[in-house]
């Protein structure tokens, strides 16, 4: 017998009630993660990565299966699963010090004392570099500095999980590559267990000690795990002529774009007793995911990457 | 100069930095319109004939009104007078006999049109605030919980539309069978008028506030279910932040709802304040009458206006939402 994983997902399903009848985002998710791990989950648009990530955060109950951490059975949101959001979700009324201390004070309002706390909130932004803005509101900064207080504000909590959802995904190409830097040694330091969502090939690859790549929806599922075995600490400029690098990101290149090419037809295995309702759920689930599939497909093998 | 102009001008709704240039078309332009109305109401004016005579024109109302304020001003030194006359009736009492029974009776003369202003004002500020005081955090459960919010959803929308004439007798039966004290703190006239006009506006706040509270963005309920924010912490940093906006826009409408509701009240009811103002002048039936009504109502038109302006004030003040323009 092995010893038990940090956090484990155990044949997670996932049915939403449809006007059409229920619609099974997720089919038998199995995954294995131990401390301090940064995994990347990534796939086309509309497959359930997302879904996943919240059945981990609690926000969603699994069907079937579940989700244990540190061997106890997840079925509430609780700050040490915290969440960077995919559009930041600060509270549009609050400064930048104001978003994280509303989550310090959740956190810590019987272990730290007042000072503890400012200290700690000043801390965490000037991790993700943002003490010059600290006392601005959302709305006076820029999409970057968002996310980077996002971040800071789950930080500040500090989870035993942190869940990113895209978090760089609305960001220029600069800021990006600062903001994953960032993450990086902070992840060093702190050694948390990091789940990130992204759909950038490269992202995943320099972050990730291993890549969990989904299958089309509906009824999606881990496809393949691709394990990066890249020494850390990382550099970007380095590893765009390392060989081994170019060949992980081939890798999830061909699963992407060869073994998930047409979402839905290979991978998404025939919902069992399925109703005539159902199908039809599912045959407009199939024909959305196609057309975003293409979408998103431009991006990665546009001509400058190709060149990289 | 231009900055007294400009300090004016602010609760008008103009931006603050204006060059001349712009100053000149801010005030222009509304200025022409103020004149070619006074201009197509006094030729209406002109061309109406009433038993009561010509339908007051501008220049009348302007007559009526110096003369409601030298009125105004009269009775205000009737009143000094009447006091005066009793102290110095009561301290020669004293000086005959220094254990004499003093008497103070208070001046009874009849509320002038200013009087009345300021009873409307004060009905319908206390009108307004025991209405909000109670749609506003009735809004905030209602809101948060959808069952609640079909229960009570049709009772609403059935009482939202009723008019202040159809609440009046019920609520002037109930107040008198109710409100029965030997030294009452309000009057029963007041009371009357004040739970008409809550009633009347209780129902924009409401409702702008159920719906501002149950559109809450799905991410925002999200941060605070994973900080396992508590029901209290949970309403007060998110929810009445993010439902703000259209609390506001319910308690502008309710202000103004309240005010439209008053007067009529107050019109039918007999209750002091502008409406019976209105009343008593056309019961009155002189020659001056029509153009004190004309005075009324335009007092009655700014004073509406001057109230939203006061809210909008505090909606910018409390609004966090800066990219919105608020008007
Ligand atoms: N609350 C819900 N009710 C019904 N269907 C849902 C719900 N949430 C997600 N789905 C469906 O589940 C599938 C997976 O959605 P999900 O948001 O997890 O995708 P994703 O992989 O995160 O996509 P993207 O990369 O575009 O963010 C989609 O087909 C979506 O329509
Ligand atoms: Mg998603």
């Amino acid at each position: 017998m092995t010893a038990k994983k940090h956090l484990e997902l155990t044949g997670v399903d996932i049915d939403f009630p449809t006007p059409n009848g229920p619609f099974k985002a997720l089919s038998n998710v199995n995954l294995k993660i131990d401390r301090g791990e940064f995994v990347s989950l990534i796939g086309h648009s509309g497959c359930g990565k997302s879904t996943v990530l919240n059945i981990v955060a609690g926000l969603y109950q699994a069907t079937q299966g579940g989700v244990l951490l540190d061997g106890r059975e997840v079925n509430e949101p609780g700050p040490e699963r915290a969440v960077v959001f995919q559009n930041h979700s600060l509270l549009p009324w609050l400064t930048a010090y104001e978003n994280v201390e509303l989550a310090v004070k959740q956190v810590f309002k019987h272990t730290k004392s007042k000072a503890e706390m400012k200290e700690w909130i000043e801390y965490n932004l000037h991790l993700v570099h943002m003490d010059h803005a600290m006392h601005k509101r959302p709305d006076e900064i820029s999409g970057g500095m968002k996310q980077r207080v996002g971040i800071a504000r789950a930080l500040a909590m500090e989870p035993t999980v942190m869940l990113m959802d895209e978090p760089f995904g609305a960001l220029d190409a600069l800021t990006r590559a600062h903001l994953q830097d960032s993450l990086m040694e902070i992840q060093a330091d702190l050694n948390n267990t990091v789940i990130m969502i992204t759909h950038d090939v490269d992202e995943a690859v320099l972050l990730s000690d291993r890549i969990v790549m989904m299958t089309n929806g509906p009824a999606a599922s881990v496809g393949e795990i691709l394990e990066v075995n890249l020494e850390r600490p990382r550099h970007r400029l380095e590893l765009a002529d390392d060989p081994q690098y170019n060949h992980y990101r081939a890798a999830v290149l061909s699963f992407l774009y060869e073994k998930q090419r047409t979402p839905g037809e290979p991978t998404a295995k025939p919902i069992s007793q399925q109703t005539p309702a159902a199908s039809v759920a599912a045959d407009a689930a199939d024909t959305e995911a196609t057309t975003t599939a293409v979408k998103t497909a431009k991006k990665p093998i546009s001509a400058d990457e190709q060149a990289a | 100069m231009s900055s007294i102009a400009l300090k004016l001008l602010k609760p008008l709704g103009l931006p603050e930095k204006l060059s001349i240039a712009q100053l000149i078309k801010a005030l222009l332009v509304p200025l022409s319109g103020i004149l070619v109305f006074l201009f197509i109401w006094n030729i209406a004016a002109q061309n109406i004939h009433t038993s009561l005579g010509e339908f007051p024109g501008p220049s009348q109302v302007y007559e009526q009104s110096i003369n409601l304020l030298a009125e105004h001003n009269r009775e205000r030194q009737k009143e000094v007078a009447f006091h005066q006359r009793q102290d110095v009736r009561n301290a020669k009492k004293l000086a005959k006999n220094p254990d004499a029974v003093i008497k103070t009776r208070p001046y009874t003369g009849k509320p002038t049109f200013i009087d009345q202003i300021g009873t409307s004002l004060v009905t319908v500020l206390a009108g307004f605030f025991a209405a909000s005081l109670i749609a506003i955090p009735a809004g905030i459960v209602i809101g948060l919980n959808k069952t609640l919010y079909s229960a009570f959803n049709p009772v609403i929308q059935l009482f939202k539309p009723v008019s202040p004439l159809a609440w009046l007798p019920l609520v002037t039966m109930v107040v008198s069978a109710m409100y029965v004290s030997d030294d009452p703190m309000f009057a029963k006239s007041f009371v009357t008028s004040l739970i008409t006009v809550s009633l009347c506006c209780l129902w924009p706040t409401l409702l702008n506030t159920a719906v501002g509270v149950s559109t809450i963005s799905a991410d925002l309920n999200n941060v605070s279910k994973v900080l396992r924010l508590s029901w209290l912490t949970h309403v007060i940093k998110i929810v009445i932040p993010s439902a703000i906006p259209m609390i506001f826009t319910g308690l502008r409408l309710s202000l103004g709802i309240a005010w439209m509701v008053l007067i009529a009240a107050e019109m039918l009811a007999q209750n002091p304040g502008l409406g019976k103002f209105v009343w008593d002048e056309f019961q009155n039936g002189s020659s001056n009458s029509l153009g004190r009504i004309m005075v009324a109502v335009l007092v009655i038109g700014l004073i509406g206006f001057m109230l939203d302006r006061v809210m909008l004030v505090l909606q910018k003040k409390v609004s966090w939402d800066k990219s919105v323009e608020l008007r």
